[in-house]
């Protein structure tokens, strides 16, 4: 039996976007910006794509640039504002459980004489409104948070941020990559200025994301060239992907309340059983703000890389950390800002649920898991060393 | 070269800021937005592009429209064209 229950890593494209996209790699091939029919029919698409990622989020079509990533959308947010509001001041707030796109961003703009504030979170991984109040300088531009965390799944308060922000004049981008068609998004409810979106992260193809940008806010280009994307996005448009991701933002939006009833179903008892059947096992993240199909643990004596390369060989497939910092094999910065201490933090696991998972799959899992804890703990050298080192003072909270 | 005429506090009854849009975007702006207003009105395009310095008084001339003047804003420059027919 197959299992995949990594959907914070990618998703599987759904065929009837598949079936979309399949014109546009065909005879529909023209270039958007050419002035015969070809080329017309090829812009045409596009902006349908457009119109459709724009319901998803509420948002004007003309608020929707297309990019190539979740990374590209959040580089030319924190870039693009940051350098066309330079004149007003230099100071930018993020959180410290920012994806990379952000944090790398952030710390570009660090090298480059801005001054950055990285917030600190809760023991669930949640950013206080109240610290981001405090760390308003008059030199503050920018407020950047992660709507939801891929690796804990919890949901950042943005409306509260909103809030104080736009008490200060203050631009807000949010992160919503992992969110976007997972939960409902809307950004007049949240009030953000900007908000970054990945399509293969809602059944839509890869290379192709999408940067809301509040009508008439000026943002300084991360790519030069021609008048793609009303000239603030260079670059021949990837038509098969934006057309991908318009269709898989027009089912997200329709089919995004049974798929969330379906994930939290499976979820919640994945949860329940993994909780029941496994010793020494830790819940992170939020309990109930957190992303519906998204369950996060820190497991106890042995290494997440372990427990996922077992798994994977019983044909389930999760995450442990985010995909860098397992490659890096360190503990992950996000799980350490929350508290987590290292040894714990070693041992995370990630199991992210999608629409296509089913009941069975679940009952495979939760009787795979708790054999392949008790194999690798069983020859863990941690554990033996914790219990003479007296009770592991390692668990949270 | 066209020549330049530069002008302060000029009212515009339809405005479009393209600030850090890339050429020719502004171009484009002028042709879309000269279809919105009537004969008579007055268009401002806002932006940080210096070649519109050149391609502005330009294409009033070509095209017929008034080019009444540019507002050098510190960062920006601001066109301000009249639509004439």
């Amino acid at each position: 039996m197959k299992a995949y229950f990594d959907h914070v890593a990618t998703n599987p494209l759904d065929p009837r976007v598949l079936e979309a996209m399949m014109p546009y790699f065909k005879e529909e091939f023209g270039n958007p910006q050419s002035v015969y029919d070809l080329g017309i029919r090829a812009r045409e698409a596009v902006e349908k794509a457009r119109q459709q990622v724009a319901s998803l989020i509420n948002a004007k079509p003309s608020e929707i640039i297309f990019t190539s990533s979740g990374a590209e959308s959040n580089n030319f947010a924190l870039r693009g504002i940051a350098l066309a509001r330079q004149n007003e001041g230099r100071h930018v707030i993020v959180s410290k459980v920012e994806h990379h796109s952000i944090l790398n961003s952030a710390r570009f703009l660090e090298k480059s004489g801005f001054t950055v504030t990285f917030l600190p979170v809760d023991k669930y991984g949640m950013v206080d409104p109240d610290t981001v109040k405090k760390s308003i300088t008059k030199e503050t531009t920018l407020i950047s948070i992660i709507h939801a965390s891929s690796e804990v799944g919890t949901i950042q308060p943005i409306k509260e941020i909103v809030k104080i922000a736009k008490e200060h004049n203050i631009i807000v981008h949010t992160d919503a990559v992992a969110s976007t068609g997972n939960i409902p998004v809307d950004v007049k409810d949240l009030g953000v200025d900007l908000l970054s979106m990945a399509a293969h992260q809602f059944y839509g193809p890869k290379g192709a994301g999408a940067l809301y940008v509040r009508e008439g806010l000026r943002i300084v280009p991360l790519i030069y060239g021609g008048i793609q994307e009303g000239g603030r996005r260079a670059g021949t448009e990837n038509v098969p992907a934006i057309v991908g991701m318009g269709m898989a933002a027009e089912l997200a939006k329709k089919e995004l309340p049974e798929r969330i009833d379906h994930v939290k179903r499976l979820r919640d008892r994945l949860v329940k059983e993994t909780m029941a059947r496994v010793e020494n096992i830790y819940f992170t993240g939020h309990p109930e703000e957190r992303l519906p199909g998204h369950a996060s643990f820190c497991v106890e004596f042995i290494e997440g890389e372990a427990m996922l390369l077992m798994l994977a060989a019983r044909g389930i497939y999760g995450a442990s950390g985010s995909a860098c910092s397992s490659k890096a094999l360190k503990a992950s910065p996000i799980l350490l800002s929350m508290g987590i201490p290292a040894q714990l933090a070693q041992g995370s696991v990630v199991f992210s649920l999608g629409k296509d998972n089913t009941e069975e799959e679940v009952d495979y899992f939760i009787n795979e898991f708790p054999q392949i804890i008790k194999r690798l703990r069983e020859i863990s050298p941690y554990q033996k060393g914790w219990e003479e080192a007296g009770s592991p003072a390692c668990k949270p909270e | 070269m066209s020549k330049l005429k530069f002008v302060e506090n000029i009212k515009a009854d339809l405005t479009a800021d393209i600030v850090y849009m890339m050429c020719p975007m502004h171009l484009l702006k002028l042709q879309e937005m000269i279809k919105k207003v009537e004969p008579g009105q007055i268009i401002e395009i806002i932006t940080d592009y210096d070649g519109a310095l050149e391609d502005i008084p330009q294409w009033c001339e070509k095209t017929g429209h008034e080019f009444i003047g540019v507002e050098d804003d510190t960062d920006f420059f601001k066109f301000y064209i009249r639509r004439t027919k």
